[in-house]
């Protein structure tokens, strides 16, 4: 069972900060991330790569989208 | 297209972005822009706010194509790749006072963090003590962003509402072409109801068409790139991402060698163009200026390219800084180039009272 951050409808910084802070806390594992504008996917998967996460990106029924975090 | 796209999302996009600001704001200038203003969000509204008679200072009225010309630079940059999305929800009203306060602060400075380093570049050291002010606001802000603050979250508006902004942009438009007059005072002045200065800063402009250009082609860089003068600095010390900075710094690397070869590089504080020397005012102002803009999550030409992709709670804060300026001058708080006015110091510190209420009291409701 991943972790699930729901940071659709946030204004900057805050999805990308949320992030940080949930991936910190978690260390190793699966964090799955919801966005739903572009500068929040961009910012949480440049975050989590910088921080040596990988990115796989699901595109969700409702327009927005899923970022799933594995380390 | 993608192609340019795809690069300006990638790591470049601010840098070249920036670049392009950094060489175009120099030559609107050149142009007729007064000095070391090619661009400045707040500057530009507050002379938006003056031709449309919502203050009176009778040298800062024009209605600055470049405004409408950045607006609809992003329109098109969301339309073309899917990104416009009508939205809004997110504390519309805060937003709308954050836009009021943000301009406040950036008129007692005698400008936006754009125009603080465009003034930098072109060798107005007064710009140091602004931009070290705009640093410390958006300390304080960052601060609260630790804590918890946040406006809440927006939600999916009806298509119609993402056209409001475009038709307001629109009726600028005409009314900067049309420029209507109903008459004149018993003195011989126009009743309005547009004003444009006959002299000072409202009356340097570039050519309209050159202006809407430039404004069309930034507006589009910068909504691509998603670039933003505060969420640069934000970012360093919130995340340790340098992503936007490096756009901060092409612009103002970029901004210093078109001002050496065009001429306009003048270093020193005093006489400077539309700028005072008063340090503890520069920074006391943009504090406010940096604090208000990190609580609304972007620099006032974000919060423009955000209205330009449909975000509702964005125009209210740009809708904030033009009703925040025409209120900034009608009550003696905006500097002018002879220093800070009779309620400069009493504006900047109720901004920061009233900032720091809303820095501690909003928080997103669990539902």
């Amino acid at each position: 069972m991943s972790e699930i951050l729901d940071a659709r409808g946030l204004a900057c910084p805050q999805p990308a900060m949320l992030a940080r802070q949930a991936l910190q806390k978690l260390g190793k594992g699966t964090l799955e991330v919801l966005v739903d504008s572009p500068t929040a996917r961009e910012n949480v998967s440049r975050l989590a790569k910088n921080a040596g996460w990988k990115v796989e990106v699901q595109q969700q029924p409702d327009g927005s989208v899923k970022l799933v975090l594995n380390k | 297209m993608s192609a340019i796209s795809r690069f300006l999302t990638s790591r470049w996009g601010p840098v070249l972005t920036g670049a392009v600001v950094g060489i175009l704001a120099p030559v609107l200038v050149k142009l007729g822009n007064p000095g070391n203003m090619g661009l400045c969000m707040v500057c530009f509204t507050r002379d938006i706010a003056g031709a449309l008679g919502l203050h009176r200072a009778a040298v800062v009225q024009y209605i600055r194509p470049e405004i409408i010309g950045l607006f609809f630079g992003a329109l098109i940059g969301a339309l073309a790749f899917g990104e416009f999305k009508p939205r809004t929800g997110s504390a519309p009203m805060v937003r709308f006072l954050l836009g009021m306060f943000a301009t406040f602060g950036a008129l007692v400075f005698l400008g936006c963090p754009w125009r603080a380093y465009l003034r930098l570049a072109g060798g107005d050291w007064n710009a140091i003590f602004a931009i070290l002010g705009l640093i410390a606001g958006i300390g304080i802000g960052i601060g609260f962003l630790k804590i918890g603050y946040s406006l809440g979250r927006n939600h999916p508006a009806p298509k119609a509402m993402g056209w409001v902004m475009p038709a307001v942009m629109l009726a600028l438009l005409a009314l900067l072409l049309l420029a209507p007059q109903f008459g004149r005072d018993a003195s011989g002045n126009p009743t309005g109801p547009i004003f444009f200065s006959e002299k000072g800063p409202g009356s340097q402009h570039a050519p309209i068409i050159i202006a809407i250009i430039v404004g069309l082609v930034i507006g589009f860089f910068a909504q691509r790139s998603r670039f933003c003068t505060v969420g640069a600095i934000r970012d360093v010390i919130l995340l340790r991402d340098s992503h936007l900075l490096n756009g901060i710094l092409a612009f103002i690397i970029l901004a210093f060698i078109t001002n050496l070869i065009l001429g306009q590089f003048h270093p020193g504080f005093a006489n400077q163009p539309v700028a005072h020397t008063n340090a503890l005012f520069n920074f006391g102002g943009m504090v406010l200026a940096g604090l208000a803009f990190t609580l609304a999550g972007g620099c006032p030409g974000r919060q423009l390219f955000l209205s330009g992709e449909g975000d509702g709670d964005a125009a209210m804060f740009v809708f904030g800084m033009i009703v925040g300026a025409g209120f900034s001058h009608n009550f003696s708080a905006a500097a002018t180039p002879n220093g800070p006015s009779a309620f400069s110091a009493l504006t900047v510190i109720v901004g920061l009272v009233v900032c720091i209420i809303i820095g501690f009291t909003m928080r997103e409701r669990k539902a």
